[in-house]
């Protein structure tokens, strides 16, 4: 059977989760090879609730299009990293932004955080691509995907005009990532 | 050159199979979770000339749907479980006048309101009796973002060769989840259009049956001027309560469609040669399935599926024939309290236990839950 890698983006309404596991899919679907499916979760509200986004990357056909293990999770609430850190796998990556989690939940897996949201709010000026900041960090953190891709794959679903901007978030986390994780 | 591909959702997938199909009509109201659909196509139709119209409710979009259909377009509506219901009563409608056109149906909790953002497969009953009366009922259901598109095109497809309402019904997984799809070349999948009259128009009667079950269709509002009533009709359409053509219309209606099965039936079967437990599953559950036969087989348990494509006409015959052969046990899992399993039991006859797993809490059922039901099975 072929190899699957489960990545799970999860948080609130409003953060931008589903757009970041929608490219983390597609840099692995269309620019690196593989296969990817993504999906999600999320409440009536458009913002608030709890949203969630999954990624299932393989080599080989997917068939469950949910994750069932989690390698690889992105909590940006407490809420979520609560919820969700229950089915990471033995020696998964955690991720949390250590700002709005700040009760850090314990388990067999490596927990990898640093201020993400004031990150992408003063360090590349915009609150809005916070989840862009969370996807270059992931992209690190996983190693799926090549930067090279996965910056391919951000820029071609961002407007114009905000391409600098995106590209500075998507690098920013990712080296925030690699130095947090060291 | 290679084929076009894209990272798409269900519901996106559906409107681009929609256009492959040459729909150039669409009537909707937004609802989640098929709101995409009718996003795609307001942006798309207009391009190529194409008519996108946004009604004032989901009846009043069946409506319109109706009108289009019967003018001449390829026309698709979008919606979802609140919306299917209120849709009914003109859904009977196009199967009595017999107007092809295609209902998109994404499954999300109910009744009611229900779940609006949560996967359902509840819907399925409703495809064949939520209106009320004898009809024919064509109801396919993908598992994938390739297989929606090219289902809503054999939608199309049904519809106009069998001059039905066709519906597609993706649960809310299939429809909101994104795959890669690669998109078929002009040609490569074959679409098919309703029969043209070829008498002049004083000699057009809609409803001729000396054509065979399925009568040619004209446009209405052109030269071929013709009446259309929801009363049983006799063969110029006009409304009729004469016992025998009344019969012999009704059966003919319904057997357009039960008189085809095999051409309309499709389904795929996997790994069930040597298979003791079949799984018989349907939409974003029947891929759960697959991964619990891949797992039950690397354990040694002889498991197989059988992946209903076209839910009506049920498969009815060939699940028959797998009972008949001999297996252990049918499981059915499913997003709903048991509806293809009081199926799957009605058309197997007692020959074999029919296990059931019924998910309605907005969470899909886990290959774990069908691996877990296969160990049951003595």
């Amino acid at each position: 059977m072929s190899k699957r890698y489960e990545i799970r983006f999860s948080g609130a309404g409003g953060q931008g989760l589903i757009l970041a596991g929608v490219i983390m899919a597609e840099a692995a679907s269309i620019y690196e090879g593989l296969q990817a499916v993504q999906s999600q979760s999320y409440g009536p509200e458009a913002r608030g609730g709890s949203s969630k986004s999954e990624v299932i990357i393989s080599d080989g056909p997917i068939d469950y299009p949910k994750a069932t293990i989690v390698d690889a999770l992105l909590a940006l609430t407490q809420e979520a990293a609560d919820k969700y850190s229950v089915d990471l796998k033995e020696g998964g990556v955690l991720l949390i932004d250590s700002e709005l989690v700040t009760k850090q939940p314990k388990g067999n897996f490596k927990v990898v955080s640093f201020p993400i949201t004031s990150t992408a709010k003063n360090e590349v000026g915009r609150e809005i691509v916070t989840n862009i900041v969370a996807l270059g960090a992931m992209v690190a953190l996983t190693g799926m995907i090549t930067r090279e891709n996965a910056e391919k794959a951000v820029l071609a679903r961002v407007p114009e005009a905000f391409l600098e901007l995106n590209k500075k978030a998507f690098n920013i986390g990712y080296e925030k990532a690699l130095a947090a994780q060291a | 050159m290679g084929k076009k591909v894209a990272f798409l959702q269900g519901n996106e997938a559906a409107a681009h199979g929609a256009l492959y199909a040459g729909c150039n009509f669409f009537a909707g109201y937004p609802i989640t979770p098929s709101t995409e659909v009718a996003e795609v196509l307001s942006a798309e139709l207009p391009k190529i000339g194409g008519k996108f119209i946004q009604m004032e409710d989901e009846i009043g979009a069946m409506a319109a749907l109706l009108g289009g259909a019967l003018a001449g377009s390829k026309a698709l509506t979008s919606t979802s479980g609140p919306g299917l219901s209120l849709k009914q009563e003109l859904i009977g409608y196009g199967c009595i006048a017999e107007i092809p056109c295609v209902i998109y149906n994404v499954m999300r909790g109910g009744p009611s309101t229900g779940m609006p953002t949560g996967p359902s497969q509840s819907d399925v009953m409703c495809a064949k009796w939520g209106t009320h009366g004898d009809h024919p009922a064509i109801c396919l259901v993908p598992a994938s973002v390739q297989e929606t598109y090219e289902e809503v095109i054999r939608a199309f497809n049904l519809s106009e060769k069998y001059r039905t309402p066709v519906m597609v019904m993706p649960d809310e997984i299939v429809a909101h989840m994104r795959e890669r799809i690669v998109f078929p070349e002009k040609g490569e999948i074959e679409v098919i259009d309703r029969k043209a009259p070829t008498v002049p128009p004083e000699q057009y009667k809609p409803y001729d049956t000396s054509f065979g079950d399925v009568p040619p269709l004209a446009a209405f509002g052109s030269e071929y001027r013709f009446h259309v009533t929801g009363l049983n009709k006799m063969q110029d359409g006009f409304p009729t309560t004469k016992a025998a053509v009344v019969q012999e219309e009704e059966e003919r209606q319904v057997r357009k469609v039960e008189g085809n099965v095999d051409d309309i039936v499709k389904f795929e079967e996997y790994l069930l040669d040597d298979a003791e437990i079949v799984v018989v599953a349907f939409g974003s559950t029947s891929r759960s399935a697959r991964y619990a036969v891949n797992e039950a087989r690397t354990e040694g348990i002889k498991a197989g599926l059988f992946r209903i494509i076209t839910y009506w006409p049920f498969p009815e015959k060939q699940l028959l024939a797998l009972a008949q052969r001999g297996v252990k046990a049918f499981i059915t899992p499913e997003m709903n309290l048991g509806m293809t399993h009081g199926l799957v039991k009605g058309c197997t006859e007692g020959k074999a236990p029919v296990l059931g797993i019924f998910r309605v809490d907005g969470e899909p059922i886990n290959p774990g839950q069908i691996l877990d039901k296969m160990k049951e099975v003595k």
